[in-house]
């Protein structure tokens, strides 16, 4: 979306708006030729996502998924950053992990998440730790880098001084490990909550995944897009408005 | 008591397989309130000595005993200011403390010491080299320092910024007297500065010569003075420092 790298912010939404708004054109007018049930026009479908949001199904729904999406997202954070950080400063770690993040980054969502509902059950705690371990390892990738790039100098400054541990993570690691964690944040968020839904699909009784999977039942495409539509919406406004301006705040001394 | 003592056996780094001794048999006590200068050609150990005072480096034999509370005051100029570019001034000084609120006046006075009131809001990136070297030391003298670690902390900026950086120095130790470990390779810096030069040998280091300095302190710049001095102590000045002809 950065078309215009050196745009003010007002100029990029605009060109955000015109981009979104040849896409809904098109959508439109493939829908409009085609007038099929299986590709249903733009108007159609917000109508249906309308008319879910007043009865307030759209609102359940997409709300059990962003409860499992924050909490695998949070858990992925956390662990894939321990995991990172260790391994970006332990060499020994480093050698001794490679390969499990190796097959980690390889193992399919699907085969993750089938073998936690046979080992753990049809639970939300398996359906968070299936999404998670998909994630775990990008984040850990990530920060791996981070920390190998942490500056020797500050922290022989750090030592110096005796800040303590604490101090030193949070006042001379984290500054420099924000940009790291948040581009693993914003790339993590696109990933996790399209294996939720995989995820909900399989196992789950509610939440946008299983939407999709009960209007797939029913051949009705409008419901399936309705749903994804929103979940799109959402993700973005979380993008929009959390992530982007918090990775901003993260880099701000830089400029 | 001794502010420091320094005992090194041997300090040597791997490099390509290899051991290359740096340090043997390095000893060394500062006083406190004694201002000790390191004179030495470059690369002969010198910062290597001082992180391990600082106890930066542990990876050596020997041992670092610093006198009682000392550990508490310990401070660090670095060669390069080494401030934090993410923390205005006044945080990078703030973060010294564990509770920086309670030392607000303490923090306006040195700012104000070392002339950067005014400049507290700022980010490192927008400060000149100068002003940036006075907010390290404005970090090191908050911590009202009983054994202050400097290693050529004025290099590279020209002579008159670093004479102006001298005197900030003198006048905060003056307030503040504390033990003062000062590497530097520029015989002239030292002289003036320290009430005791140290000479380190290179390859491994160890110290080779030390001298005690009387001259009196209005007569520390000048450079006849130094010189003079310089020529009375020939032996030990001889192949000790580099820039001889400074």
């Amino acid at each position: 979306m950065m078309l215009t790298g050196e745009a003010s912010t007002g100029g990029r939404l605009a060109w955000t708006f015109a981009s979104l708004a040849s896409l809904l054109a098109v959508w439109w007018v493939a829908a409009a030729g085609l007038d099929s049930r299986y590709l249903p026009g733009p108007v159609e479908v917000f109508a249906l996502m309308l008319q879910e949001a007043v009865s307030g199904e759209l609102l359940f729904h997409v709300g059990a998924t962003l409860g499992r999406v924050a909490s695998a997202f949070a858990v992925a954070m956390l662990i894939g950053s321990a995991i990172g950080l260790a391994m970006g400063r332990g060499r020994l770690i480093d050698r001794m992990f490679d390969g499990w993040l190796m097959f980690f980054l390889n193992l399919p969502a699907l085969v993750t998440i089938v073998l936690c509902f046979i080992w753990f059950g049809l639970t939300e705690a398996a359906t968070v730790l299936a999404v998670a371990i998909n994630k775990i390892p990008n984040v850990a990738v990530t920060l791996r880098e981070g920390a190998r790039a942490l500056d020797r100098e500050y922290e022989q400054l750090a030592k110096a001084y005796r800040f303590g541990k604490w101090k030193t993570l949070r006042h001379v690691w984290m500054p420099q490990l924000g940009p790291y964690i948040a581009a693993a944040a914003r790339s993590g968020l696109a990933l996790i909550w399209k294996i939720v839904l995989v995820v909900e699909l399989l196992g789950r009784s509610n939440g946008v995944g299983f939407q999709i999977h009960l209007y797939f039942t029913l051949f009705d495409v409008a419901g399936i897009l309705a749903y994804a539509v929103a979940f799109i919406i959402v993700v973005q406004l979380i993008e929009l408005f959390v992530l982007q301006p918090w990775q901003q705040a993260a880099t701000r001394w830089r400029q | 008591m001794n502010a420091l003592e320094i005992d090194i056996r041997r300090k040597a780094f791997a490099r390509d397989g290899a051991h290359i001794e740096v340090v043997r048999g390095l000893q060394l006590t500062v006083q406190p309130g004694e201002f000790v200068a390191v004179l030495g050609p470059s690369g002969c150990g010198k910062s290597t000595t001082l992180q391990i005072a600082a106890g930066l480096d542990a990876d050596f034999e020997g041992s670092v005993n610093y006198g009682p509370g000392v550990e508490d005051h310990l401070a660090y100029v670095f060669q390069q200011p080494r401030l934090l570019p993410w923390r205005t001034v006044q945080q990078n000084i703030e973060l010294v403390f564990d509770d920086p609120t309670a030392h607000r006046e303490r923090i306006a006075q040195v700012l104000a010491a070392v002339d950067l009131t005014g400049s507290e809001g700022l980010f490192p990136g927008q400060l000149s080299l100068g002003m940036q070297r006075r907010a390290a030391l404005a970090r090191a003298f908050v911590l009202q320092p009983q054994l202050l670690l400097m290693d050529e902390p004025f290099v590279s900026l020209d002579a008159a910024l670093a004479g102006r950086l001298r005197d900030v120095l003198r006048d905060m130790l003056k307030h503040n007297p504390a033990a003062v470990v000062f590497v530097t390779h520029d015989w002239r810096e030292a002289v003036s500065l320290a009430d005791r030069l140290v000479f380190l040998g290179a390859g491994p280091a160890t110290v080779r010569a030390q001298v005690n300095i009387d001259i009196p302190a209005a007569k520390r710049e000048e450079a006849a003075v130094q010189d003079r001095f310089r020529k009375h102590h020939a032996g030990a000045f001889d192949g000790a420092a580099n820039n001889a002809g400074r």
